[in-house]
């Protein structure tokens, strides 16, 4: 992306947040609930890319941590707490658990880990589902409350959207910090080569298990934002296929770009939306284009842009080392 | 020759079940290059993780400066002045260049003045300046290793291990790469190097150990090594056993 003059990339960036505060503003009640559910997978899905896409540690559990998150916001809301102390409960909950599935992730790689993290993700998926005394087992748990934020009551459906976008953009700003600070550093340097990491002084131990308590934390804020805006959870949207629908949303995106899971989110939450022209077909319209564009771009939609950049950078070094060897022969 | 600024005593580790160092001893005097050579499964880079802690120590004892630093972590080695450049090209090629010197950094005591070190490294290396922005993967191989240097500089080492500095290299950037490696020695710095490339090595070098089985078989002036007939036949080819003769 460093190919954009910077005034450009303000002005677009500008635009792209006015047109979702404006926007919705006339859509309707499903039109809102789709966009809430975009901005709340993709704070889910900027966690996944943290783990993922910054840090290399294959995760197939974020679907879980977004369940424990809905869980733990649901009980306390539906008792009286409000929306920000479940949120930070969820926050804490998520990330102690993520530092504990970390662990494996000190010894096994890959698809082993892969594996592990799916396992975890069923082990949640039966808590839900069999500790009725605390989720409400299959029955879940309705009447979830929305919050009033500043005495504003967000039960309407634009409000709520706006709750969701604020939350986005503060994880947003919170991840932008973070992966241009030292530790974000150190996380890429985890992913590419751990050895090196080392020989630099990073502890590749307390990066691995902060690269999954950070992100499975924001899985965690995804999840206590999902209860309200639902307003009923039961254990069935916690399953694998949420963690697999946000590997998805990382990896179409791009793993590791910034802006992957904002991109990788719309893909997952919008493009069925959109191909429903083909009612029936629209579902398997979907995952013929998804097909496509991994076959064309593996490294999701952000890497077909850096593609294009890298390709542009070479050629201008190749035009400059032309003009230079040209200038070279004319002295000699 | 000055006082030794890193000594290694009695080493004894492996992995798992096996031993790699048995008894391992030799010193390295401040501010030389001194190569350690010997043939493969000798526990070369063996050594070089053992007194960088990454494996841990049955037996011995690591002394650098004066201090005990036997099994310290990583940071704290490289806050103490020791600094490890693993074999290979070890910069990471999707960041940027200058974000790779920023990654020298990461262990640094709190309170270094971090900026002004990036930008001081950067007056090493005028071609690393110009293209700080650039992605690392696009420099040459010359400039990956200045780069590498430039990022172990951040901390102000005062003792360099240096592994196969020469592996993957053309002649001439093998040759840039040591003359590196003496202006560095130059201003002060000790390097510690392992070098299959021994004889090019050797010929830089101040002193040179010689490994054998996770012993030391011999420590001596880098010259008479160099020109002893049964090391160059045991390690750096027949040629050498022609020439001393």
């Amino acid at each position: 992306m460093s190919g954009f003059a910077k005034p450009l990339k303000i002005a677009l960036g500008l635009a792209v947040i006015a047109a979702l505060i404006i926007v919705p503003m006339n859509f309707n009640r499903y039109g809102l609930f789709i966009l809430s559910q975009w901005a709340v997978m993709s704070i889910a899905a900027m966690g996944l890319n943290l783990t993922l896409g910054y840090a290399g540690q294959v995760s197939l559990a974020q679907g879980a941590f977004v369940g424990i998150g809905a869980y733990a916001a649901a009980i306390m809301t539906t008792h009286g707490w409000p929306l920000p102390a479940a949120i930070l409960v969820a926050i804490v909950l998520s990330f102690a658990i993520g530092w504990v599935l970390g662990y494996p992730a000190l010894r096994v790689q890959h698809h082993y880990l892969a594996f592990v993290t799916l396992a975890f993700s069923t082990l949640a998926f039966l808590l839900f589902r069999n500790e009725s005394w605390l989720t409400g087992g299959i029955y879940g748990i309705s009447n979830i409350p929305r919050p009033h934020i500043f005495g504003i009551a967000t039960n309407k459906p634009l409000p709520f959207y706006y709750v969701c976008l604020g939350s986005l953009a503060i994880v947003s700003l919170a991840v932008w910090w973070l992966i241009r600070s030292p530790w974000g550093r150190a996380f890429m340097a985890l992913r590419e080569n751990p050895l090196r990491a080392q020989s630099l002084g990073i502890d590749t131990r307390r990066y691995t298990l902060m690269a999954f308590a950070i992100g499975s934390a924001l899985g965690g804020v995804a999840g206590a934002l999902y209860a309200p805006l639902t307003q009923y959870i039961d254990p069935v949207p916690f399953n694998l296929s949420l963690s697999l629908d946000l590997l998805l949303m990382v990896i179409v995106g791009g793993a590791g770009f910034y802006f992957g899971p904002f991109l990788g989110a719309m893909i997952a939450v919008l493009l069925p939306e959109w191909l429903r022209f083909a009612e029936g077909y629209y579902l398997m319209l979907y995952a013929v284009a998804v097909m496509l564009l991994l076959i064309w771009s593996p490294t999701g939609i952000l890497g077909i842009l850096d593609r294009y950049l890298a390709e542009r950078r070479t050629k201008a070094a190749s035009a400059l080392r032309a003009v230079a060897k040209s200038r070279l022969e004319t002295v000699q | 020759m000055s006082d030794p600024i890193l000594s290694v005593h009695n080493l004894v580790g492996g992995y798992g079940k096996m031993t790699i160092l048995n008894g391992t001893t030799f010193a390295v005097p401040s501010a030389t290059i001194t190569t350690i050579i010997g043939p493969n499964g000798a526990g070369k880079s063996t050594v070089f993780k053992a007194i960088f802690g990454l494996l841990k120590l049955r037996e011995g004892k690591i002394s650098f400066a004066g201090r005990d630093v036997t099994n310290l972590s990583q940071r704290a080695l490289l806050n103490a002045g020791i600094c490890y450049v693993p074999q290979g090209r070890n910069i990471f090629p999707e960041l940027s260049v200058r974000h790779n010197i920023e990654l020298g950094g990461v262990a640094a005591d709190k309170g270094l003045d971090l900026p002004k070190r990036i930008e001081a490294a950067l007056d090493l290396f005028p071609a690393l300046r110009r293209k700080s922005a650039q992605q690392a993967s696009t420099l040459s191989g010359g400039e990956q290793k200045q780069l590498e240097i430039a990022r172990s500089l951040l901390l102000e080492p005062k003792l360099v291990l240096v592994d196969e500095p020469s592996i993957g290299l053309s002649p001439l950037m093998v040759q840039q790469t040591f003359d590196i490696l003496k202006s560095l020695r130059d201003r002060g710095v000790t390097i510690l190097m392992i070098e299959q490339n021994a004889r090019s090595a050797l010929e830089i070098s101040d002193i040179g150990i010689v490994l054998e089985l996770g012993q030391t078989r011999m420590v001596d002036d880098a010259r008479r090594i160099l020109n002893d007939p049964r090391i160059g036949q045991l390690f750096l080819g027949g040629a050498m056993e022609e020439s001393a003769a």
